[in-house]
């Protein structure tokens, strides 16, 4: 493989996303900006940029490398970030954008009207965030290995100093621009090579069938415990989505609550496109990869292929392509995140120290250093695995806050608090223990490893027995609030005076420009 | 709930009642805004039937998609079944699911919407 393709693939996405960022710069100068990019995004361009910004480095290799290495079982995790969605969009979207949240933080504080759930909020905001965002730099750094040969922290180290100039010049609208055009490059990226791949296998007369007739393999639920984790990763997928905070900060961008349910159908439609073709690199791998299996290295199936398959400069112009598909993957899902992550951080832990764009900067900048400290000390979990741990945590905490935030009136501040607790320390616990290496044998260890099937119906019980027991400490503006989220836009009712950048912990001081 | 926080309410006192069924004071959104009984059921039937539609689609959604692993696992001969030369749970998985999710999330949207405009038509048929 010659290295110079795949740098220059790395440096042209690199550049490109610097240059769009720098270009949305011009437009981007208000603290309301940073957050949300002040809902100018038209609807095509906020849905490729959602799917830009969800197809994480655990879409783009991880599912692949998975497949190849365990199977059939492993399809359900496109399977699950896809229907994370559709779930998404009955229960959370119209109601989420409707309440005027900008984060999750700002939505436990509205609906439950306490300080101390929405700290609780913030603190798992920044948590979920973290765990998502490790895999993304440790896809990152073995990207770059396969494509340079450099040590694995290099590519960690890269993708942390790109995101960080992004994020910190341009904040939300020139993230907007940058995950727009990131999903058609990864969207590209993958169809363009495998189209390629398949004809040359199918020319070759379909080598290899027989290591894909493979039993334990090609057929579901063949190994220990297989059911209870299949159930608990349908369970964290479906349910996790719409607790991340990339996505929730999303929903902000659309005009009103319409608009938020027609935009989520179309990254529907979006993810559905993607998430045929990972499962394609996997099966391939098995043909023309197998070796990656026995020596660990399934997570860089996708990127290997080019030069099994076809080899040449053809192969290493897909190695390139492929690699700069990766690394736009890497770059739009950190970006959203550090954004998402460092404005709840700067709204409720800095904002009594720095002024709004301030204090935004250096929550960023905090964010993206933590991230890469524990990067370089966390056990190099499967990449896809690793982010769906993060789904699991997410599911066990803000699923059930937005779930029965929006459809219960019976939902109180300790009730909610309560569940976010035992639900986001349980988890954490068992998710934070896999990715650093902690093992266990029997159903211990399969809980471990997937708990969401445990500790989501647990938090959904605290929060819910917790909201019983305290029914005085329902919120004084709870009948506005269901107004507020339930009604449509255009019908003129009292919807409450909440807004989010006039009820942060203290008033936040911002540049005369905002409005 | 105390009715004295509720604007007071305009009495007409001269002039018989033109039609038998207008009994109605307040428009529907100060019933919806002063938090009257009426107010409140008017809210409910509109949070009542999209959490309907919500529910019934996480019910679909778990009645097919979600229910294949235990299917795969009851029926073993199942997942050797092939279509189109592909493996069923692989066919399923790796193909079919997507356009459905796609297919239900377009209903779902069509329907909520539909909910909406009665409750707009409701409130202010206008």
């Amino acid at each position: 493989m010659i290295p110079i393709a795949g740098v220059v693939a790395v440096i042209v996405v690199t550049a490109a996303t610097l240059a769009i960022g720098a270009f949305g710069l011009r437009v981007s100068r208000t603290t309301s900006d940073f957050y949300v990019a002040s809902r100018s995004v038209g609807p095509v361009a906020n849905a490729s940029a959602i799917g830009g910004e969800y197809l994480s480095a655990a879409s783009f290799l991880g599912v692949a490398g998975l497949i190849l290495a365990r199977g059939a079982d492993s399809l359900w995790y496109p399977v699950g970030w896809t229907a994370g969605y559709l779930i998404l969009l009955v229960f959370v979207a119209a109601p989420l954008r409707r309440s005027g949240a900008y984060t999750l933080p700002d939505f436990a504080h509205l609906r439950v009207e306490s300080l101390p759930t929405r700290r609780a909020a913030s603190v798992l905001v920044v948590l979920i965030g973290v765990l998502y965002l490790i895999p993304q730099f440790q896809g990152a750094g073995l990207t770059l290995r396969a494509l340079t040969g450099a040590p694995s922290w290099v590519g960690a180290v890269v993708v942390a100093v790109v995101v960080l100039l992004n994020v910190v010049a341009g904040g939300m609208r020139s993230i907007t621009l940058v995950q727009a055009f990131q999903y058609w490059l990864k969207l590209v990226a993958l169809l363009l090579p495998i189209s390629f791949f398949l004809v040359v296998w199918d020319g070759q007369g379909s080598p290899g069938t027989g290591r894909l007739r493979v039993t334990d393999w090609v057929e579901p639920l063949t190994g220990p415990h297989a059911l209870y984790l299949t159930y608990s990763l349908i369970l964290a997928t479906f349910l996790g989505t719409m607790g991340l905070p990339h996505v929730v900060v999303r929903f902000y961008t659309n005009r009103d609550g319409r608009a938020a349910r027609r935009t989520t159908v179309a990254v529907l439609g979006l993810l559905s496109c993607f998430y045929l073709l990972p499962p394609l690199y996997g099966v391939l791998g098995r043909v023309y990869a197998f070796d990656l299996v026995r020596d660990g290295r399934t997570d860089s199936v996708v990127l290997e292929l080019p030069s099994r398959v076809i080899g040449g400069p053809l192969g290493d112009f897909f190695t390139a392509l492929l690699g700069a598909g990766a690394f736009a993957a890497f770059l739009s899902t950190s970006s959203g995140l550090v954004v998402s992550v460092a404005g709840v951080v700067s709204q409720d832990l800095l904002s009594h120290l720095f002024d709004g764009v301030a204090a935004f900067r250096m929550a960023a900048t905090l964010a993206a250093t933590a991230t890469l400290g524990l990067t370089l000390a966390s056990s190099g979990l499967a990449v896809a695995h690793a982010v769906e741990l993060a789904f699991a945590v997410a599911a066990s905490t803000f699923c059930p806050l937005l779930l029965l935030g929006i459809w219960w009136r019976g939902l109180t501040a300790p009730g909610a608090l309560a569940g976010l607790v035992a639900g986001g320390g349980l988890s954490s616990a068992a998710v934070t223990a896999t990715m650093f290496g902690v093992s266990a044998h029997g159903w211990f260890g399969a809980v471990l490893t997937q708990p969401a099937l445990v500790t989501v119906p647990l938090s959904f019980t605290v929060m819910v027995a917790g909201s019983l027991l305290t029914r005085a400490y329902l919120p004084r503006h709870l009948s506005q609030t269901m107004v507020r989220l339930h009604a449509p836009e255009h019908l003129s009712l009292d919807r409450g005076s909440y807004h989010p950048e006039k009820t942060t912990v203290r008033r936040r001081k911002r540049p005369s420009s905002a409005v | 709930m105390s009715h004295g926080a509720a604007p007071p309410r305009r009495e007409r006192v001269t002039g018989p009642r033109r039609t038998a069924g207008r009994s109605r004071r307040m428009s529907v959104p100060s019933e919806i805004d002063a938090r009257t009984p009426l107010g409140e059921v008017y809210m409910q039937s509109l949070v009542r039937s999209q959490l309907r539609l919500a529910v019934g689609v996480v019910l679909l959604l778990a009645c097919t998609l979600g229910a294949l692993p235990l299917l795969f696992w009851a029926f073993p001969a199942l997942t050797r079944l092939h279509v189109l030369g592909i493996p069923l749970p692989w066919f399923l998985l790796g193909f079919a699911a997507y356009p459905f999710l796609l297919v239900v999330g377009r209903f779902y949207v069509r329907r909520a919407e539909r909910n909406e405009r009665a409750f707009t038509d409701l409130v202010d048929p206008q």
